[in-house]
């Protein structure tokens, strides 16, 4: 392990190795590369936010706008979509994780989902207010995404809470 | 990197929040608007792509796999089909070896005619199998390139031609490609003969259709609908004997000193991929140089003297 925490809390803050941050970015863009069509490309969830979002609220020292910018330049090339259109948003999403960090990670799943809904939301809006100043209208239908990533908030946790579980446990 | 108590992490991190999501937010808007207005950023992409197409090309793989167990199942559906294309193309195959082995005798015949009447021989040629990489993208200009250039000895001149007639010649020639221009360029002229008759004349390309077309016939010239026009190999550029276009319509107006008469190419100038690149045009003796303009004015003050 190439950097160690020490904790406070021994329950959440596990030790998490750069290598599980840098992979899970990976998959999350991989994810969003996977040929999604029509009503599909609509109901997919922003992967890489999500992970981003994850570890911004967790790690919010490891984590930040920064990183958050780079993984949204990344995802500008993989989509070859405008330069700085997911780097501004995913901006704005660690912006919400880091400042809001301390108080999600008090909450439960259901409140987090609540709260973690609205940064989604900012996020679609940057989307959408960039779409909207290039292209001159607004797509509503792409903040079906913003829902889908919502709902899977909670799975998503609980699935990185079990990996840093078990990462321990196996040491 | 150590987790210090909460309170000191303040002074530890640097800039706040705040101050990084504006700095970053201000980045993100001015890349935005340099790639909207100017496109500079293109080579970057490409460098920041070399990190992520490995990922996009993991994400490809399903899809893929996906569309070749689909294309399994049609091609089990066109077996069929591709059974009788198969017999179809049996079936040419058998009658055009006929016609090779007529061919094989009828050039015998002329060699020994040829020792006969003590003509020069033309030159055999050879050909190069050359395949069609980019077509041009202006409908007005009839040009393509292949996959033979310089580097296949290719040179400016040489004819292009598919299976069954003249395709047109090459015009440019690159390191790894070539340009042909087809005959149905316009104003791109072949030397032509009519089979039936041996009338000569010369078939010019229309540029905008894929007709072709003899300009400067006499409205009494002897041509027929469909008559076969074959390279004449005056000139030397082109080889003798080669089809290149047959009539479909002739308009005869007295009111025109020259027939109209419209052709059709023999080959598929826009439709094969594979083409063949004749070997080098024939040597034939130098050209007389025509008088020059020199001499012509020379000649009337010769007129005006004697006057």
């Amino acid at each position: 392990m190439p950097n160690h925490v020490i904790h406070a809390k021994a329950e959440i803050q596990r030790p998490v190795s750069n290598t599980l941050i840098v992979l899970s970015v990976l998959a999350a863009l991989f994810l969003n590369g996977l040929p999604w069509e029509g009503i599909w490309l609509m109901l997919r969830p922003d992967f890489v936010a999500m992970v981003l979002l994850y570890w911004c609220m967790h790690k919010p020292w490891r984590v930040g706008i920064g990183i958050s910018w780079g993984a949204g330049v990344l995802a500008d090339v993989a989509d070859a979509s405008l330069f700085g259109q997911h780097a501004l948003a995913y901006a704005v999403l660690a912006f919400g994780g880091v400042v809001l960090s301390r108080r999600l990670r008090m909450f439960d799943l259901r409140q987090q989902t609540i709260q973690v809904s609205v940064i989604f939301a900012l996020t679609y809006a940057v989307y959408a207010l960039v779409h909207w100043q290039l292209n001159g209208n607004v797509v509503w239908l792409y903040f079906l995404g913003c829902l889908t990533s919502t709902l899977l908030w909670a799975p998503l946790s609980l699935i990185f809470l079990a990996m840093r579980q078990r990462r321990v446990d196996s040491e | 990197m150590i987790d210090n108590t909460q309170s000191f992490q303040f002074f530890n991190r640097g800039p706040s929040p705040v101050v990084r999501l504006v700095f970053f937010a201000a980045l993100s808007l001015l890349l935005l608007f340099i790639d909207v207005r100017y496109r500079y950023l293109e080579s970057t992409r490409s460098a920041l792509s070399v990190l992520v197409s490995p990922v996009q090309r993991l994400a490809a793989v399903p899809g893929a796999l996906w569309q070749q167990a689909g294309n399994f199942f049609i091609t089990q559906s066109r077996q069929r089909s591709l059974i009788k294309e198969n017999d179809d193309l049996q079936r040419q195959h058998l009658s055009d070896a006929a016609q090779i082995l007529q061919f094989q005798a009828l050039r015998m015949e002329n060699l020994q005619l040829r020792n006969l009447v003590t003509l020069p021989i033309r030159s055999e040629f050879t050909t190069q199998l050359a395949e069609i990489v980019y077509a041009e993208r202006d409908v007005f200009r009839r040009r393509v390139l292949v996959s033979k250039g310089a580097d296949a000895n290719v040179m400016i001149g040489q004819v292009v031609m598919d299976g069954t007639g003249i395709v047109g010649q090459i015009t440019r020639v690159y390191p790894w490609l070539s340009e042909v221009t087809l005959i149905t360029e316009k104003d791109h002229a072949v030397p032509v003969q009519v089979l039936r008759n041996g009338l000569r004349t010369i078939v010019f390309g229309a540029g905008d259709t894929s007709q072709l077309s003899p300009r400067y016939m006499p409205v009494n010239a002897d041509i027929q609908n469909d008559d076969m026009l074959v390279t004449s190999g005056i000139d030397g550029i082109y080889p003798a004997g080669i089809p290149v276009a047959k009539v479909v319509k002739i308009e005869r107006d007295a009111a025109y000193p020259f027939a109209r008469i419209a052709c059709l190419p023999v080959a598929g100038v826009d439709k094969n991929r594979h083409l063949l690149i004749l070997s080098g045009p024939p040597k034939l003796p130098e050209r007389p140089l025509e008088k020059s303009a020199a001499a012509d004015s020379e000649k009337r003050a010769k007129i005006r003297r004697k006057n």
